[in-house]
């Protein structure tokens, strides 16, 4: 009985130390975004700031005009929620005649899909690049969302999800003379809610994020997202972290804020696409 | 005669806007960058010559610059595979057994600890600038509390690399804890219940249970773990700059800079297609190697 509740106290103290040190940095960047720029580098350190301000974040907002960090979070949104729409029409689709319609050439479609899932974004990087430059699509809107919609892991997580769902329904509704498409957006579309949301916040974090690809295909400071904006707030702010600190809550605060909403979606989705092992 | 043409004609009317997206932006490129890498592919000069291989000799013909930076290249970004992939495996389980144990506010641990994976490679590395900066930085504050002298943290080279390592698995240790929990939660019950009955104790529960059962999933954990610290690049571009000197350039970042720096394409994506050649085989290795022995 002791030796259980030692090793409870030692779990606990465990647990409480890594929890502060993963608190700590993210703590750290908030109270730096709030100090005035005086305090910033104050010793000794307040991890609490005595005196509250938004001057850092009112400066990067309102007067930075060679980083326009509204437009920068106007861009982000844009991408990304239009990337997720089209990830997710296209994906479930896709992935319903995977899952359930016969067709010649299916099963070798559907495996060279699943062999590109091994190719390393590394490998496109420079052949895209020079395909929308052909297009004359370098630092545009197409050029941000379209690369992402070819991605096949939402194809493969959506049929995973349609395979498990019973056929009955759509059986029935079949016989009933429903045609196909009406059968997969009045039935199976409702009953893939959990797959889809689970998917789009997958696809909507990972396009808010991106910072390789929209880094090189935009070349004009109004065209970057967040993301890679912050590499432009960066070097033009050098060492004020007051105002760095501030951009980069900026640019946490969206995914944090969707993350809290849809929690339980997103753990779900991990266990469907049998992330399990 | 119509309605049955239409009949077999749906399917591909469903697969066919992916399939357009797919072709253009992924099948279609992956060719194209085998064609570049074959020409001397300069955007600035108004011909491109078929070279052949000249682009993969150069890489490897000793002194060439390619031929230098990019081995350099590679062998920093297989340097950071190795410090960084145990160090996020071996966090990751520990945070997945601590907040799956009997302790109470589990749910609030997780959300602390998956917090980080879900910012962005620029908020995460301006936070640890920060917290790294030479001069101002908290982690010196700490050192200098302790009676340590302040560390360059990002300008020196073994520092530099403690730095990207402890950066990133900050950043994405709690996705690994996150499989893991899963992993653990799919070990049934009872195993445990035979086990105390046999009177085994917590450690020995561990060693013959947990472990064994979490087989299937730390050999999932580390092959995507390692594949991401292949495909490394912001957390040197932005902290580091691949400095000091070349020290910490790994090796997307010298594609980037030889493509979009040196503008030399050509001989970028004959380098692009060695990485990823060296990513595909290795992931495939690994997962070889370590499923040779589990047993589902």
């Amino acid at each position: 009985m002791q030796r259980e509740k030692n090793l409870r106290i030692l779990t606990y103290i465990i647990v409480i130390s890594f929890a502060a040190i993963w608190i700590l940095p993210l703590l750290w960047m908030l109270s730096t975004a709030l100090k005035p720029e005086s305090q910033v580098i104050a010793w000794p350190i307040e991890i609490i700031p005595k005196e509250v301000t938004f001057d850092n974040f009112y400066d990067i907002i309102f007067d930075s005009p060679r980083t326009p960090i509204l437009r920068w979070f106007f861009n982000s949104f844009f991408v990304s929620t239009a990337t997720t729409f089209l990830v997710l029409a296209v994906d479930s689709l896709a992935a319903y005649a995977y899952a359930r319609l016969e067709f010649k050439g299916k099963n070798i479609l559907f495996w060279l899909l699943m062999a590109t899932m091994m190719v390393p974004p590394v490998t496109n990087l420079i052949p895209n690049y020079l395909i929308m430059d052909r297009l004359g699509w370098i630092d545009s809107y197409q050029a941000l969302i379209f690369p992402q919609v070819a991605a096949v892991f939402g194809v493969f997580l959506m049929r995973q999800f349609f395979i498990g769902l019973p056929s009955e329904l759509e059986d029935a509704a079949y016989i009933d003379g429903c045609n196909r498409f009406q059968i997969f957006y009045i039935i199976a579309l409702p009953m893939a809610k959990p797959a889809l949301i689970a998917l789009g916040l997958f696809t909507f974090r990972a396009s808010w994020n991106a910072f390789l690809w929209p880094l090189i295909i935009t070349n004009s400071a109004k065209m970057r997202p967040l993301t890679p904006g912050l590499r432009l707030l960066q070097s033009n702010f050098m060492t004020e972290f007051g105002k760095l600190m501030a951009g980069a809550f900026i640019s946490a605060v969206p995914v944090i804020i969707i993350f809290i909403i849809a929690q339980k979606y997103f753990v779900k989705g991990i266990a469907l696409t049998g992330m399990k092992g | 005669m119509f309605k049955k043409y239409l009949r077999k004609l749906t399917p591909y009317l469903f697969i066919t806007p992916h399939l357009i997206f797919f072709t253009a932006f992924l099948a279609f490129p992956a060719f194209y960058g085998i064609y570049i890498s074959l020409h001397k592919w300069e955007p600035l000069s108004f011909n491109k010559p078929f070279i052949g291989l000249a682009n993969y000799q150069k890489l490897f013909t000793a002194g060439t610059l390619q031929n230098r930076y990019f081995w350099n290249a590679l062998v920093n970004t297989l340097q950071f595979v190795i410090f960084s992939v145990p160090a996020l495996v071996l966090i990751g389980l520990l945070l997945a057994i601590l907040v799956d144990s009997k302790i109470k506010y589990k749910g609030l641990f997780r959300s602390i600890f998956y917090t980080p994976v879900i910012l962005s490679v620029t908020s995460v590395t301006l936070i640890w600038m920060w917290m790294l900066d030479s001069q101002t930085g908290l982690i010196n504050y700490f050192f200098n509390q302790l009676g340590l002298d302040s560390v360059a943290w990002l300008s020196r080279e073994t520092p530099a690399w403690i730095s990207l390592v402890v950066t990133t698995v900050w950043w994405t240790a709690g996705h690994n804890m996150l499989l893991f929990l899963a992993g653990l939660q799919d070990i049934p019950q009872h195993l445990y219940e035979a086990a105390k009955i046999d009177g085994a104790s917590i450690f020995e529960q561990f060693w013959y249970i947990t472990l064994p059962s979490l087989k299937p999933t730390t050999l999932f954990v580390t092959v995507m773990t390692t594949v991401a610290s292949f495909n490394v690049f912001g957390q040197p571009f932005m902290m580091t700059q691949g400095g000091p000197g070349r020290s910490t350039q790994v090796a997307i970042m010298y594609i980037q800079q030889e493509a979009f720096t040196n503008y030399k394409m050509g001989s970028a994506a004959a380098m692009a297609i060695i990485v990823s050649l060296f990513i595909i085989v290795i992931g495939i290795f690994q997962f070889k190697i370590m499923s040779s022995d589990v047993k589902y």
